[in-house]
């Protein structure tokens, strides 16, 4: 038995820096971590480390500092490999963020292996760096993408996905989704695609920062995240694959890093994970990367995950409480099937003068279509606002928001 | 900082609650625009009858969704260029881009600004002023704008 220690979020506020920032007198209410987290201090002071001791390029010099520079890249790799309980560390090839894992993966995997009438499954879920990168492989190739609609209770429809896996060749599909805050049914999914011949690559970009991942476990062959949503620097993210799959998968981007010899009629490419890694990567992004897993590894992904279940709880109630007529929630209400996201519109007042208003309150809501504007169609709304929590919010964070909403709805009142 | 007076003002919010010239206008004659901003979802759909003979508004219809200021927006550029020739809907576009700070002639480097305040004197936009609260708030300058855009485009449609 695993004995979890409840998250103290008064402590863990106190890590970062930016949330004692005053804002005219209000204090600042950070709800918009799935857009991205913020930072605690061990990442800054990490990074800051890094730079002020042990710059250097990496698997290059001989020099001690080289040595150290390398040591702290590779062992950054190696955290962030465990966190997702990755075989070894040469499953983890770093990347901008998710969108370029996945991108990745169309460019090297898909362009390779997938030909003119091959299906591409995606979900109607999917964040535009989960469908953009696929619908520009379908118009080159002409590859049919299908899509697995949602039921009128925010989660997938898995009735029909035999039948629209029968065929194809991958499935794509995210772990949580970011707009309803659904979580989808990994292993089953995988399972699916499998047992039809299709491999199966998980947007995990919202649920590895919330929930303890087991890339292992899912039995997926590709899973991208990002960095910068889980209390790591903007401008790295991973992909971690199956070890076969990337020694069998062409390189992506050519350069430096990622060869073994060149010579003036061609080149050989490194073992992997360099093979992918062109050019010099962003070093010290990844020491923080490494920072961040520590981070959340010493909160303990499961008090993490008990944190954000009781505090979406806790919001879902007071949103309805407090607006029983006039809110609607868009996404499912069971907290065990769901994340921290949580989409709602008001009657009659757009999303954007409601974020507008929160902004004079210190609150911070994300507005928009959050990059998922086929599933904003199937919602049959223009725009949500959406509240997101991370392991620093609490209770008087949600109270700030209902009584900010409060005050949107009063001001907007007919 | 800003307050949300700036931005709100009564009179827009009162476009937004009852927005004017809503509805559709049967194509043809009229012509049909939409303008999306990619960025939020805002959605207007404007419908231009121009006269040919006189090349005046002859009636203008709009739809859409969006937030108050892109809503509003939209409402106050219908009644402004109702009965207007298409010249003065042309200055009034770039009058009101003056307003939200975007001074295109400037930007693509033909002119300076005292040949715009040459060209838009006398221009009066009147209770179109409300919007220029906007200017305080950056990301919201896109909403102010779309409706204009659209106008634009498709005044633009119809030369072509
Ligand atoms: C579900 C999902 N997938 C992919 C992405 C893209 O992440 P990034 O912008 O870090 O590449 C996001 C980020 O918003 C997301 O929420």
């Amino acid at each position: 038995m695993t004995i979890t220690t409840p998250l103290d979020v008064e402590r863990i506020k106190r890590d970062f820096a930016i949330l004692s920032r005053d804002l005219d007198g209000k204090r600042l209410v950070f709800l918009d971590s799935a857009a991205s987290s913020q930072k605690p201090e061990s990442v800054l002071a990490a990074m800051d480390d890094m730079y002020r001791r042990h710059y250097a390029n990496v698997h290059r010099g001989v020099y001690r500092i080289a040595e150290e520079a390398t040591a702290a890249f590779e062992g950054a790799r190696a955290k962030v490999a465990r966190f997702v309980g990755a075989k070894s560390s040469a499953e983890i090839v770093f990347v901008r963020n998710a969108t370029e894992a996945i991108n990745l993966v169309a460019y090297s995997w898909a362009r390779a292996n997938l030909h003119a009438g091959d299906a591409i499954v995606l979900t109607h879920m999917e964040h535009h760096a989960n469908v953009v990168p696929w619908q520009m492989l379908a118009a080159e190739r002409d590859i049919e993408i299908r899509w697995i609609p949602l039921t009128p209770d925010y989660m997938l429809d898995l009735t029909k996905l035999d039948e629209t896996l029968e065929g194809a060749r991958l499935l794509s599909v995210s772990a949580m989704s970011n707009v309803l805050g659904t979580i989808n049914p990994v292993r089953q999914m995988v399972d699916a695609a499998h047992a039809h011949d299709a491999l199966a690559l998980i947007d995990a970009c919202q649920f590895v920062p919330h929930v303890r991942t087991d890339v292992t476990e899912w039995d997926a062959d590709f899973v991208a995240f990002s960095a910068h949503k889980m209390c790591g620097p903007s401008g790295i993210g991973a992909l971690w694959a199956r070890r076969e799959l990337l020694e069998a998968m062409p390189p992506f981007l050519g350069g430096g890093e990622m060869i073994r010899d060149v010579r003036l009629d061609g080149f050989t490419t490194n073992d992997v994970p360099w093979k992918f890694e062109a050019g010099t990567p962003p070093i010290v992004d990844a020491v923080g990367f490494g920072a961040a897993v520590d981070y959340l590894q010493c909160l303990g992904m499961d008090a993490v995950r008990d944190h954000e279940m009781r505090l979406t709880r806790y919001a879902l109630d007071a949103l309805t409480e407090s607006f029983p007529d006039t809110l609607r929630i868009y996404g499912p209400r069971d907290v065990s099937v769901r994340g921290g996201a949580v989409s709602f519109l008001f009657d009659g007042i757009h999303a954007h003068d409601i974020s507008q208003v929160l902004d004079e309150h210190g609150v911070c809501v994300r507005a928009g279509h959050h990059c998922a504007k086929p599933l904003m169609r199937q919602l049959g709304v223009p725009a949500t606002s959406r509240a997101s929590f991370y392991v620093y919010n609490d209770e008087a964070d949600v109270d700030a928001l209902v009584a900010a909403l409060a005050m949107a709805e009063q001001f907007f009142a007919h | 900082m800003a307050g949300l007076e700036d931005l709100y003002r009564e009179i827009i919010l009162d476009h937004y609650r009852s927005p004017r010239n809503r509805g559709e206008l049967p194509t043809p004659p009229a012509h049909k625009t939409e303008g999306f901003n990619p960025l939020c979802g805002d959605e207007v759909v404007v419908y231009l009858d121009v006269d040919p003979a006189t090349d005046t508004v002859r009636d203008i219809k709009i739809a859409g969704q969006g937030c108050s200021i892109s809503q509003a927006s939209t409402s106050m550029m219908s009644g402004a260029v109702k009965g207007k020739t298409v010249d003065e809907a042309r200055r009034l576009i770039r009058a009101f881009k003056a307003l939200m700070s975007i001074h295109e002639s400037k930007l693509e480097g033909e002119g300076d600004g005292a040949d715009l305040a040459a060209d838009l004197e006398g221009v009066r936009l009147g209770d179109l002023e409300a919007l220029q609260g906007v200017v305080k708030f950056p990301v919201r300058i896109k909403c102010a704008t779309l409706a204009w855009n659209t106008l634009q485009q498709g005044l633009d449609e119809i030369a072509e």
